[in-house]
């Protein structure tokens, strides 16, 4: 069992990145999640070499991320939504590239420069691939600050597994809580890299290059079909969600990272009034766990989808039933958390007095 | 005084007729083909046994098609 | 073709070849253009200093956007301007390496100004050619920032007006000053004596580089035939006549001797 520790959510994610054997971190103070790079100024670079720098911007900074990337080594940016919008055009190159990383986003309240408050305003951008043309990244979409620790060694992983950006989708209600966390066992630093990347020509060895750009059309087709296979490939083996209560369950209430936490409460309050509702929270936003939702909607009453937004999983949530049950959304924007009697108000509006 | 000898070899079909070398050469020993290469530019040439190894070519030439030789008769 | 002199062709009498850290792939730049002079050139650094497998290069968006298909190092495509931010994760990551950017003037001192200006200012340990040619090339021939006062371009078809456009930009100029910055230099390719200068110009960023001493920056002033729509040897005499004037060739900075 490894180190148990009281944490807030931004300086775990820190922590976790350091013991995960991380190489490099670049990124620019943003709130809610100035204090990743805080805590990592601090004795980081000390502690396992890694490079810690505050570049100038987000847009400096998942360039940064692209360079140490593209050179083998484990690197991560973090960043808040107004942030990570500066970063879509650098996430598009990274993911064409096909280069490892792992990014944070602990979302604000937007549109615009919107509020510093916890927000899921940025699923859209980072399910469907925020930046250009046809990418997608794995999206983790912590719940507790114990996931926020946990998806740092799982984001790298996956990342290197498949040379895909990773992407933790947390909020800022996660990020400047404090929890229990166990933390993992301080990792080596990799030593050895993968022969794609660009450390130096290797004698009698061919060079290599990392590049984003095919001008002839047959053989970018071809670059989208070998992304677009892994895409296929990710979706069929990563795919993480846990349920609760649905064995039984007429109702399901589901919704990701805070949403569902605070769904949580709702079920349980639902319960006690008697009505049978279970939970299903998606671990993995994308790729998206489609069939669990199909396979139990055949036997539900309805659907009430929980989000810090103006609807968004609801949309994937809906593709995924398939008109197979009612779905129905309830959410707050703007820095307003849903309470679980709000919840169970519009599920009852929905479900149980309205009949429908 | 020592007399220098020199000659060029070009790679013609890499060759894109820009002229830089043929305006660097203070020999005038360059000028531009009659003929055409695959890619269809005229190319640069050697019009006479003047040179003597400078470079210039060498060095203006974009596209590294020019390899100069140079001897020294004492 | 008869080949004058061919009696002496032999190594021992062998007095330049092209390096053998260009690839064969043939340059796909216009005929004259000085991008392959300054490749040839950084690469005959790279050979004779022999670091072909201690250098990472990092390429821009622009008409060098392709340089990583001729230059036989190991290499990355940035996005567009974002080179010297690129260089700065490789840079950190590995600062045994030497590390390069190639940028164009558009690609450096209008989109990425903010990523150059700051890794200068970091004094970060790399190498940036800076091939200021005044007009976006790749994109066949806007006004780029370096564009001269009145210089047509097709989006100045009327000459710049710097009431209405700004001013040409001195990026050179601007970040010599930075105390992180250890060398800037501008320098032509349009004779071969400048060529020769160039040369040891690079030479000397990358031993400036060797030492630590910070960011470095060459610019070359460059030609652009196509877009000017004249020749080779007329947009050389352009860059001599008209552009030298307002971008004078030689040291900005260079490293106090220690």
């Amino acid at each position: 069992m490894g180190e148990i520790k009281l944490m807030k959510g931004n300086e775990a994610l820190a922590e976790a990145m350091i013991r995960e054997g991380c190489d490099a971190y670049f990124g620019y103070p943003i709130t809610p999640q100035s204090e990743v790079l805080e805590y990592l100024s601090i004795d980081a670079h000390k502690r396992t070499g890694m490079v810690v720098l505050q570049s100038e911007s987000e847009v400096s900074a998942i360039n940064m991320v692209y360079g140490a990337a593209a050179a083998g080594k484990r690197v991560m940016t973090t960043s808040s939504s107004p942030g990570m919008s500066l970063m879509q055009e650098g996430i598009s190159y990274i993911a064409s590239a096909e280069l490892p990383c792992v990014l944070a986003n602990v979302m604000r309240g937007g549109p615009g420069l919107g509020t510093i408050q916890p927000s899921q305003g940025d699923y859209f951008q980072s399910v469907k691939g925020g930046g250009h043309g046809d990418y997608h990244m794995i999206v983790l979409a912590p719940s507790s600050v114990q996931e926020m620790v946990n998806y740092v060694g799982l984001g790298f992983e996956l990342a290197e597994k498949y040379r895909t950006p990773v992407m933790l989708l947390a909020d800022g209600a996660i990020g400047q809580m404090m929890e229990k966390v166990e933390l993992p066992d301080q990792k080596p630093r990799k030593t050895v890299f993968p022969d794609w990347a660009t450390t130096g020509k290797i004698a009698g060895k061919p060079r290599r290059y990392i590049t984003s750009l095919n001008i002839k059309p047959e053989e970018m087709e071809k670059i989208n079909h070998i992304l677009q296979n892994k895409y296929a490939e990710i979706t069929k083996n990563e795919v993480r969600y846990v349920t609760k209560n649905i064995e039984d369950a007429e109702y399901i209430f589901t919704g990701f990272g805070l949403g569902a936490r605070i769904c949580t409460k709702a079920m349980e309050i639902a319960r006690e009034k008697g009505y049978k509702v279970g939970m299903i929270r998606p671990q993995t936003v994308w790729p998206f766990p489609t069939e669990i939702y199909n396979k139990t909607s055949k036997n539900l009453k309805g659907i009430l989808c929980v989000e810090m937004n103006a609807g968004q999983m609801v949309e994937d949530v809906k593709l995924s039933v398939n008109g197979q049950c009612p779905v129905e959304f309830y959410g707050r924007t703007g820095g307003m958390l849903p309470s679980p009697d709000e919840i169970i108000e519009k599920f009852e509006e929905c479900f149980i007095k309205g009949g429908k | 005084m020592a007399k220098l000898t020199g000659t060029v070899v070009i790679d013609i079909e890499h060759c894109k007729g820009c002229e830089l070398c043929i305006d660097a050469c203070p020999e005038k020993t360059l000028a531009l083909s009659k003929s055409i290469n695959k890619v269809g530019y005229r190319y640069a040439e050697q019009a006479n046994d003047n040179c003597t190894g400078c470079a210039n070519c060498s060095l203006m030439c974009p596209d590294s098609v020019i390899t100069v030789y140079r001897k020294i008769n004492k | 073709m008869s080949n004058f002199n061919s009696d002496i062709i032999s190594p021992e009498n062998l007095v330049y070849k092209k390096p053998s850290t260009l690839t064969d792939t043939p340059l796909h730049y216009c005929p004259g253009c000085g991008h392959g002079t300054v490749h040839k050139l950084l690469m005959e650094v790279i050979e004779e200093m022999g670091i072909q497998n201690d250098t990472i290069g990092v390429a821009p968006v622009g008409c060098s956007v392709f340089a990583y298909h001729y230059m036989d190092v190991d290499m990355q495509e940035a996005a567009h301007g974002r080179a010297c931010a690129v260089a700065t994760g490789i840079k950190r990551c590995f600062p045994e390496r030497y590390v390069f950017t190639y940028q164009g003037d558009g690609d450096l001192a209008a989109i990425g100004t903010a990523e150059t200006i700051h890794a200068a200012n970091r004094g970060e340990n790399i190498l940036t050619i800076f091939i200021n040619n005044g007009i976006y090339g790749m994109t066949s021939g806007q006004m780029a920032p370096t564009t001269l006062e009145g210089m047509v371009t097709t989006t100045s078809p009327h000459g710049r007006n710097v009431k209405e456009q700004g001013y040409p930009l001195k990026i050179s100029d601007l970040i010599a000053p930075l105390p992180g910055v250890a060398y800037v230099t501008r320098q032509s390719v349009h004779k071969p004596a400048n060529v020769r200068k160039l040369k040891k110009a690079i030479k000397q960023g990358l031993e400036y580089q060797k030492k630590g001493l910070g960011y470095c920056m060459i610019e070359v002033v460059s030609n652009c035939p196509s877009n000017l729509k004249i020749s080779a040897l007329e947009a050389n005499k352009f860059v001599e006549n008209e552009m030298l004037p307002f971008y004078p060739l030689g040291d900005i900075k260079v490293p106090e001797v220690k």
